[in-house]
This record gives structure tokens, sequence and C-alpha cells, in this order.
């Protein structure tokens, strides 16, 4: 007797210590948003002034660099994964993994072999349960990325590019990471970062007039140590991004956890009455018959 | 006179910007100043101070490191991974 309550009663503590946590972590989320989403606006200019100054070079010169040009056969391809270091994220990491799956498959489709540089516990994670190999792995820092990383990233990325294809060099980079597009969207995106694909807002140079563009030293020098430094900050950019997606995302799990505790806690308070209900009724019905059974007797 | 639109900036935020007279930093191939003016030009700055003075005279001097300077049309753009103000 009481045993169903009791169960009943296991049940709601067990969803109230879960809510309790989910709460927690959904506040927590929501208070590092912001200071995500500042950094990201905060590393704008940067990457705009950059932005800037490669479609100047692009637009104003025509020589012929390596990191520009695409080369005829593309052999190999590297493949940047940007993923968190923690779960707890709802959909944010299985959808960025899915993406990049996606995205090796028409590479491989296209005769191109893929090198996995991961960035993650989860990536690094997933890819060691199948077993794959991948050429560099980041961990640890993905919640709160600093510069150094980026350029850590960049400089292992731009090592490998300018490899000889003989020597498993690569001749393309891809990222896959997740966009911040609201609190409530975070899409997986893949972006080819070099060779240069598109140069957001080149300005189509005037055929009649052709601007005098000055470059010091000379425009190869400049290509030269403007190009690493547009790598680094399109990764920088991306990895802010996806820290603060992780945060939206892990917010919107945690509230949905929540509330789904929440249900299960009325749920559960509801079939204890019940239970409690029953147990009284059948109590009073054992009374009632016990004395009308002693009143027989006499 | 026209003034100079200047903005430094660094990886990870906006150091300074505003208008100012004129700007002097040290490229790889020697120290320039730019006034307004100046034809549109890219260089690669060798780390160290960047100078800028102000339209009412005042100056203000910036570090900056591995970067670069941007000129066109009388906006000034120094970009360095790492910048501060000195």
């Amino acid at each position: 007797m009481g045993a169903q309550l009791r169960v009943y009663r296991q049940k709601i503590k067990s969803a109230q210590t879960t809510k309790k946590i989910t709460k927690a972590m959904e506040l927590i989320a929501a208070s590092r948003i912001q200071k995500a989403q500042a950094r990201v606006t905060a590393s704008t200019p940067y990457s705009r002034a950059i932005t800037r100054a490669v479609s100047a070079v692009a637009t104003f010169s025509n020589v012929d660099h390596v990191l520009t040009t695409e080369p005829e056969t593309i052999e190999r391809a590297a493949v940047v994964i940007l993923t968190s270091d923690r779960g707890l994220a709802g959909a944010f990491n299985s959808q960025v993994l899915r993406e990049a799956e996606q995205l090796a498959e028409l590479l491989r489709s296209q005769g191109k072999d893929v090198v996995y540089f991961l960035v993650g516990r989860k990536a690094v994670g997933y890819f060691q349960f199948r077993r794959r190999a991948s050429e560099r792995q980041w961990t640890g820092s993905s919640e709160n990325p600093e510069f150094e990383l980026a350029k850590e990233i960049a400089d292992a990325v731009l090592e490998v590019f300018l490899r000889d294809a003989a020597d498993g060099g690569v001749d393309e980079i891809h990222v896959v990471y997740n966009r911040f597009v609201s609190m409530m969207t975070q899409t997986p995106e893949v972006v080819r970062l070099l060779p240069l694909e598109v140069v957001e807002g080149v300005e189509e140079p005037d055929a009649t007039v052709q601007p005098l563009y000055e470059f010091e030293p000379d425009v190869e020098t400049v290509l030269d140590s403007l190009l690493p430094v547009y790598i680094e900050s399109r990764i920088y950019n991306a990895l802010l991004q996806s820290a603060a997606a992780k945060h939206a995302a892990t917010q919107k799990a945690m509230k949905s956890a929540s509330d789904n505790a929440d249900k299960l806690i009325t749920d559960y308070t509801r079939l204890a009455n019940e239970a409690r209900q029953a147990e009284i009724t059948q109590q009073i019905a054992e009374i009632v018959g016990g004395a009308d059974a002693l009143a027989a007797k006499k | 006179m026209a003034a100079l639109n200047v903005s430094v900036v660094s990886a990870d935020q906006e150091v300074w910007s505003g208008e100012a007279a004129m700007v002097v930093a040290r490229t790889v191939e020697g120290e320039i100043g730019i006034l307004p003016g100046h034809e549109p030009m890219l260089a690669i700055l060798a780390g160290g101070e960047v100078r800028v003075t102000l339209p009412g005279g005042e100056k203000i001097t910036a570090n900056a490191e591995d970067g670069f300077l941007s000129v066109q049309s009388n906006a000034v753009q120094v970009v360095a991974s790492r910048a501060e103000l000195s």
C-alpha cells in the first residue's frame, strides 16, 4: 500500500532537481550570449577593414598570387569544422557535423581527398568514435575564443595550403560553422576561404578611370602579408559566431528542457493526487466494510 | 581644409576613431605622413608608433603591431592584430 504514491513522489522530486539544473544553465547561457554577441560586434570593424583592403588589392591590381588563383586540378581539400566543447545545446553540434559530412561527400564526388581540422571536443569525439583520421585538433577554448586560437588555426591551415599537393598539401580550404542569426536561429554555414571566392563589397572598377592605388612596398608583398591576416580574421569571426550561436542554442535547449520538466511535474502531481485519493477511498471502503461485518455479527 | 577620417582597429575592438589633420605611421619602407587629399594607398606597417594629430593640434599615439595602413579618399585605417593607445 502506498507504493504507487511513493514512486510518483520520487519522480516529481527527480524532475524538480533536473529543472533546477536546466534553469540555472539557461540563465547562465542567456547572460553569456550578450557578451559573446558584444565580441562579435567588436570584431566587425577589423574584419570589415581587412575585407575592404583585400577587395582593394583584388580590384586595383591584377597580379597572380597563390592565394587567389585557382589551380586546375584540386586533389585535396581541407575542411575546418567548428563545434563546441560541451553538449546540451540541442542540434548545435549535430547540425554542423551533418553539414560537414555533406560537404565532404560533395568534395569526394568531385574526386578530392578531404583533410579535416577539428575545433571543439564534440567534433573530436565524433571522429574518434568513427575511427576517422584528422589532421589537427583544438579543444578547450571554443567557449571563449581568443585571437591567438584563430591565429594558430589560420597558421596550421595556411601551412598545408602552401605545401605542394604531392607532399600532402591542400588546394582548397572550407570552414563549417554555426552562424548566429538570432537568439532563436543558428544556421550551419559552409564558407570557402581559399582560393578566394567572393570578396564582399567589391566595387567594380570604373573602366575609363583607373584610380591610382599605391602599394607599399609592392603588390606581391602586400598580398603576401594581407591574405593570412584575412584568413585569420575570417576564422576569428567564425569562432566568435560559433561561440555566440552555442550559447543561444544552449539557452534554447535548456529552456525547452525546463518546460518539459515543468510538464512532467504537473503530470506526476496529478497522478500522485489521484493515487492518494484512491488510497483514501480504499481505506474508507475497508473501514466501512469492517464496521458492516462487525455489525452483522451481533 | 578637409580632415582625415581615421580609425585605429585591432582584432577584437576599434581602438580609436575620429577626425584628424595628419597621420604619421611607420611602414616597412620608412615613416610616412598622410595629409588630407593623399592618394589611395595600402602599406604594410612595421611594428611601432602611429601618431595622429588632431585638428586642434593635440596628438594621439598608438602602438600597432602586425598590421597595415590603408588610405582611400581621406579615410585612413590603421589595422593591426594588436593595437593600443599609449
